[in-house]
C-alpha cells in the first residue's frame, strides 16, 4: 500500500530553545560565582574532611582558587549548553553546572569561616543529608504511586503524621518495633483509604479532600497527643527505636560507608523501594496499568483494566509506604510530638513535582531538598555572613523554578485529578 | 452478523449506533434483551468479557495512551509478561507481535513509535491492530473515517476488504453514504434507537438517506450563483500559535468579498481552529494582519470584534457556544445582554428578552418545550439553532460559522444550510469551515484548502472531489506529479 507518510514536523522553536535558555542561566550563574565568590573568598585553605572531625584525611584548595576554578567549570556548563549540545548532554552539563555553582560557593564559605571552624566534615553533611530527606523521600514515592495512577495526593502530610503517631503508639504499647512499623503503615492507609474512597467513590475534588485529610491528622493526632502521651508517656510515648544495622563490607567504603551504611532500616528501606517501586512502575505489567490508568482511564477501561479497583490499590499502597515514612522519625528517631512532620509533606509534593512524577527523580529531588536544609544548618554553625532564612528558602525556589520549565518540561500524568467516571 | 462479512450501521448522528455497539463492547450494560453468538447468548459485564468473545472495537475517539509507544498501548490488558508473580513486561514479545500482525494484515506500523507522534491515519491504524492482536473474530469500527483525509479513508476501506478476506467480520458505523455504498455487504438503518431497515449496497443515495431520517431529503444546498462585492474581510501574513506553542497558522492569506461564501476545507487539525479563532480575537495574532471591511481588527478584544459586525458560530457548541445550564431566552442574548433594550445599567429587561426569544424561536424552528428550559436540554440541532439565530440577529458585515452542523440531525442541517445561503443573499461575507468536505463543496462559492496552518489552493466547488482530496493530503498538481502513484482510487464511491 502506497501510505503518504506524514511525516512530524519537529516544533520550530528558533534559537533560544530550552536547552540554551537553560545554559545562559548556568552560564550567568557560574561567571557569578567565578568573580563574586572569588573575590570574596579568602586565601584560607578550604578543608573538606572526609571524617566527622578536622583531623583525618581531607580534600583542601586554595579558598580563592577554588572559588573561581568550580564557578568557571560552571560556567564552561553553561557555556557549552549555550553552545547547542546534543540533548542527552543536558542533565549531565546541568548537573555539572550546579554542582560547580555549590562547590564555588562552599569554597567562598569554608575559607571565610573563622579559624577552627573552616572545615567541612563530608561524612555529617552526606548523611544529615539522607537523614533529612528520607521523609520526603517516602512521602515523594507515596506521591508517585497515587499520582501516577490518576489521584493527586495532596494528603501525603496527613499520612506521615498518621504513620508517625500510630508507629509510636502502638510501638509503645506493644514494645515491639515491628508491631509499632505495621501500625504505623497501617495509620498511612487509614488516610489514604479515606482518599480513595472520597476521591473515587463520591468524586470529591482531590486537592480539597487532600487538605482536609491533612487537617484532619492534626486533629486526630493532636488531640489523642494530648489526652495520651502527655498523660502517661511512659505507656503511650516511648517506643522502642531500631538501632543501627552496619552493612558489612559496604560500611568501610570510605566517606560512603560511614555516612550511608552505618544507619537504620529506614534508610535501607527508602533506597529500596525507590528503586523496586521504579523497576515495577516502568517494567510491569502493574507499571503500565498503572501509567495507562493515569494518562487515559478510559483507553485502560476499554481494554479490561480494572481502573477504579487499580486506583484503589495505588491510593491505598501510597498510604502504607507514608506511613512506614511517618515511622522513621518515631520509631528511630525522637519521640511523637504534636504536628510532628511539620510541613514535610508539602516538600514531598514539591519533589514529587521537581523529580518529574518519576521515583528516582523525586530520590534526586529529595536529595537536593535535604542537602539545601543541611547547608542550612552548617552555614549556620560556622557563622556564615548568609542569613540561613534565605537558604532554608532555597528548595522552594528551586521548585518553583522547576515548574515553571527550567530542567526541562514537568508533565503531570495527564489525567491526576481527574475522577474516572464510566460512560 | 456472517463470518467475513461487513455490515454497516447507517443513521444519523445520536440515532443510537455507538450506544448500541458500546453495549456489543460490553461498556454499557443493556437494560433488556440479549446478544447472541454462534447461537448462545452472550453476558458481557464488561469490555473484557468481550474481548474474550472475540469482539474488539475501535472507537470514534481513539483509545490509545499519547505517551506510551505503540507496542506498549498494543499490550496493555493483554501484557505479556514473564517472572511468574512480578509481572515483569515481556517487551519483546510484545514487539514481535505488533510486527506479525501489521506483515499479515499490510498494517504498516512502527512498534517503538510514541503515539502522539503520529498522524491521525496511523493511530486508527494501532487501534485496528491493537484488536486484531487480540483474535478478534468481529470488529466494530465507530465511525472510522470521521478524521481522515479521503486518501486515508481508501486505505482504510482496503484494509477492510483483507481482514473480509482473512474471515473477519466487520460492523462499520457511519453517517455516510458513499463509504457504506462503496464496502458494505448489507446495510442495517437505525432512527432514534431503532432498526428502521435493512438494504443492500444496491440501492440508490437517497433511499437510504431516506431511510436514514424517515423522509425524503435534498443533499445539496439550492444557491444561485453569488454576486461578489467588496472585500469585506482580508487576512495576510498570518501567524498564530495553538495551545502548545506550536505554530498552527503559519502564513496565511485569504479574502472573503461581500455575498459569497468562502468554504475553508481539510482535515482536523490543520490550522481551520486557530485561523478562525485569531480572526475573532480569541487568540494572540504573532504576525500578520487582519482587516474588516478595510478596519485593522487583529488585536481587538473579542466583544469588540463581535460589535463591528462579525456574527460566529464556534466549532464546539456545548464548550463555546452555549451556557448549557442557562434558559434558551438568555443564550439568544448572550452577545448583546448589556444593550437596550435587553440591558439598561446595572440591570437586565426581562420583558425585552423574553420577547425576543418567542420571535427567534419561531423564525429559526427551534423545537423546545419554552424559552425558559435549560439550554442543555435540547437535541443537538435545536441547540446550534440557538447559535444561528443569536449570531444571525445582528446586522452582520461578516458571518463565520466553524462546523455548523457538526452533529446536528439531517433536518436541520437544511435549515442551517438555507440560513446560511440567505445570509450570503443579502451580502454578508461568509466564511465556513468544515471538515466534512461535502458541506464545504454544497456551500461554498470558493474553497481554500488548509493543510498544516497553509492555504494550500483555493479552487472553485466544481473540481473533482479527488483533487481536493488531494490537496487536503498536502498534495498539490505540481508536487503530484513527482509524489509515488497514490493508494488505489479505483473503487471511488
Amino acid at each position: 500500500m502506497a501510505v503518504p507518510e506524514v511525516a512530524v514536523t519537529a516544533v520550530d522553536e528558533g534559537f533560544w530553545t530550552r536547552t540554551r535558555k537553560t545554559g545562559a542561566v548556568v552560564l550567568a550563574l557560574g561567571l557569578l560565582a567565578a568573580v563574586l565568590f572569588g573575590a570574596l573568598a579568602t586565601d584560607q585553605q578550604a578543608r573538606f574532611t572526609l571524617s566527622e572531625t578536622e583531623g583525618g584525611a581531607a580534600l583542601e584548595i586554595n579558598g580563592t582558587v577554588g572559588a573561581i576554578l568550580f564557578g568557571l567549570i560552571a560556567a564552561a556548563a553553561g557555556a557549552a549548553l549555550l553552545a547547542g549540545v546534543p540533548k542527552r548532554w543536558f542533565t549531565l552539563l546541568l548537573g555539572v553546572g550546579l554542582v560547580g555553582f555549590v562547590l564555588s560557593f562552599l569554597c567562598w564559605q569554608v575559607s571565610a569561616a573563622p579559624a577552627g571552624s573552616n572545615f567541612m566534615p563530608l561524612v555529617n553533611v552526606v548523611r544529615n543529608t539522607f537523614v533529612l530527606a528520607l521523609p520526603l523521600i517516602f512521602g515523594a514515592l507515596a506521591g508517585v504511586l497515587c499520582e501516577r495512577s490518576g489521584v493527586v495526593n495532596v494528603a501525603i502530610e496527613g499520612q506521615l503524621l498518621m504513620g508517625a503517631f500510630s508507629g509510636a503508639l502502638f510501638g509503645s504499647i506493644s514494645g515491639s518495633v515491628w508491631v509499632g512499623l505495621v501500625a504505623a503503615a497501617i495509620g498511612g492507609a487509614f488516610i489514604s483509604l479515606l482518599l480513595a474512597v472520597f476521591a473515587i467513590r463520591y468524586l470529591v475534588d482531590q486537592v480539597v479532600m487532600g487538605i482536609v485529610l491533612n487537617l484532619l491528622a492534626v486533629g486526630i493526632t493532636g488531640f489523642l497527643y494530648e489526652r495520651l502521651m502527655q498523660t502517661d508517656a511512659t505507656k503511650y510515648n516511648s517506643a522502642p527505636r531500631f538501632g543501627t544495622w552496619e552493612i558489612p563490607l559496604l560500611k568501610d567504603i570510605p566517606l560512603i560507608g560511614p555516612a550511608l551504611f552505618r544507619s537504620n532500616i529506614f534508610l535501607y528501606l527508602g533506597l529500596l523501594l525507590v528503586l523496586v517501586i521504579h523497576f515495577a512502575l516502568f517494567r510491569t505489567r502493574w507499571g503500565l496499568r498503572t501509567r495507562s490508568v493515569g494518562e487515559h482511564p478510559t483507553a485502560a477501561d476499554t481494554l479490561g483494566v480494572k481502573v477504579l479497583r487499580l486506583r484503589y490499590r495505588n491510593v491505598i499502597m501510597a498510604g502504607l509506604v507514608a506511613g512506614v515514612g511517618g515511622a522513621s522519625y518515631t520509631l528511630a528517631l525522637f519521640s511523637f510530638t504534636k504536628n510532628m512532620i511539620g510541613g514535610k509533606g508539602f516538600i514531598a509534593l514539591a519533589a514529587l513535582i521537581f523529580g518529574r512524577w518519576s521515583p528516582t527523580g523525586a530520590l534526586l529531588a529529595a536529595l537536593f531538598f535535604g542537602f539545601a536544609d543541611q547547608l542550612a544548618t552548617y552555614l549556620g554553625a560556622i557563622g556564615s555572613s548568609i542569613p540561613s532564612q534565605f537558604l532554608a528558602m532555597l528548595p522552594y525556589l528551586a521548585t518553583i523554578l522547576a515548574v515553571a520549565g527550567l530542567v526541562g518540561r514537568v508533565r503531570a500524568p495527564a489525567a491526576d485529578g481527574k475522577p474516572y467516571i464510566k460512560g | 452478523m456472517e463470518p467475513g462479512e461487513i455490515h454497516a450501521l447507517l443513521g444519523e448522528n445520536g440515532a443510537g449506533k455507538s450506544t448500541l455497539m458500546n453495549v456489543l463492547y460490553g461498556l454499557y450494560q443493556p437494560d433488556e434483551g440479549e446478544i447472541l453468538v454462534d447461537g448462545r447468548p452472550l453476558k458481557l459485564k464488561g469490555p473484557s468479557d468481550a474481548i474474550a468473545a472475540g469482539i474488539g472495537m475501535v472507537h470514534q475517539h481513539f483509545m490509545l495512551v499519547p505517551v506510551f509507544t505503540v507496542a506498549e498501548n498494543v499490550m496493555l490488558g493483554a501484557e505479556q509478561v514473564k517472572g511468574g508473580f512480578t509481572g515483569f513486561l515481556d517487551r519483546r514479545r510484545a514487539r514481535r507481535e505488533v510486527a506479525e500482525v501489521s506483515e499479515r494484515y499490510n498494517l504498516r506500523v512502527d512498534p517503538d513509535a510514541v503515539i502522539e507522534d503520529l498522524p491521525v491515519g496511523i493511530q486508527q491504524r494501532v487501534e485496528i491492530v491493537k484488536a486484531l492482536t487480540r483474535e478478534v473474530d468481529l470488529l466494530i469500527l465507530d465511525e472510522p473515517t470521521a478524521v481522515l483525509t479521503p486518501q486515508e479513508t481508501e486505505e482504510l476501506l482496503a484494509v477492510m476488504r483483507s481482514l473480509k478476506a482473512a474471515g473477519k467480520s466487520i460492523v462499520f458505523i457511519t453517517h455516510k453514504l458513499g463509504e457504506v455504498k462503496a464496502i458494505a455487504d448489507r446495510i442495517t438503518v437505525i432512527r432514534r434507537g431503532k432498526t428502521v431497515g435493512t438494504a443492500s449496497p444496491s440501492a440508490s443515495r437517497d433511499e437510504l438517506a431516506a431511510l436514514m431520517v424517515g423522509r425524503s431529503v435534498r443533499l445539496t444546498v439550492d444557491k444561485k450563483p453569488a454576486t461578489p462585492g467588496k472585500p469585506i474581510l482580508e487576512v495576510s501574513g498570518l501567524v498564530v500559535d495553538d495551545d502548545r506553542q506550536v505554530r498552527a497558522v503559519d502564513g496565511v492569506d485569504l479574502t472573503v468579498h461581500a455575498g459569497e461564501v468562502l468554504g475553508i476545507a481539510g482535515v482536523q487539525g490543520n490550522g481551520q481552529t486557530e485561523l478562525i479563532e485569531a480572526v475573532m480575537g480569541l487568540r494572540p495574532v504573532l504576525a500578520g494582519t487582519v482587516t474588516l471591511d478595510g478596519e485593522t481588527v487583529h488585536g481587538w478584544p473579542t466583544k469588540k470584534v463581535l460589535r463591528a459586525g462579525v456574527g460566529y458560530v464556534p466549532e464546539d457548541r456545548s464548550v463555546d457556544g452555549l451556557v448549557k445550564e442557562f434558559s434558551v431566552a438568555e443564550n439568544l442574548v448572550l452577545d448583546i445582554y448589556d444593550r437596550p433594550p435587553f440591558g439598561k445599567g446595572l440591570s437586565l429587561k426581562p420583558d425585552a428578552i423574553a420577547q425576543s426569544a418567542k420571535e427567534r424561536i419561531e423564525q429559526f424552528d427551534v423545537r423546545t418545550s419554552s424559552a425558559d428550559a435549560p439550554v442543555g436540554t435540547l437535541s443537538g440541532g435545536n441547540q446550534q439553532k440557538v447559535i444561528v439565530a443569536r449570531e444571525l440577529s445582528r446586522p452582520l458585515k461578516l458571518f463565520i460559522a466553524a462546523q455548523p452542523t457538526r452533529g446536528v440531525d439531517v433536518g436541520s442541517i437544511e435549515f442551517i444550510h438555507s440560513r446560511v445561503i440567505r445570509e450570503r443573499d443579502i451580502g454578508t461575507a461568509v466564511m465556513v469551515v468544515s471538515s466534512e468536505l461535502d458541506e464545504v463543496i454544497g456551500l461554498a462559492d470558493r474553497i481554500a484548502v488548509m493543510y498544516r496552518g497553509r492555504i494550500i489552493g483555493v479552487v472553485s466547488p466544481d473540481t473533482p472531489r479527488e483533487e481536493i482530496g488531494l490537496l487536503m493530503a498536502g498534495i498539490t498538481p505540481d508536487t503530484a506529479a513527482a509524489a509515488p502513484e497514490g493508494p488505489g482510487n479505483e473503487d471511488n464511491a
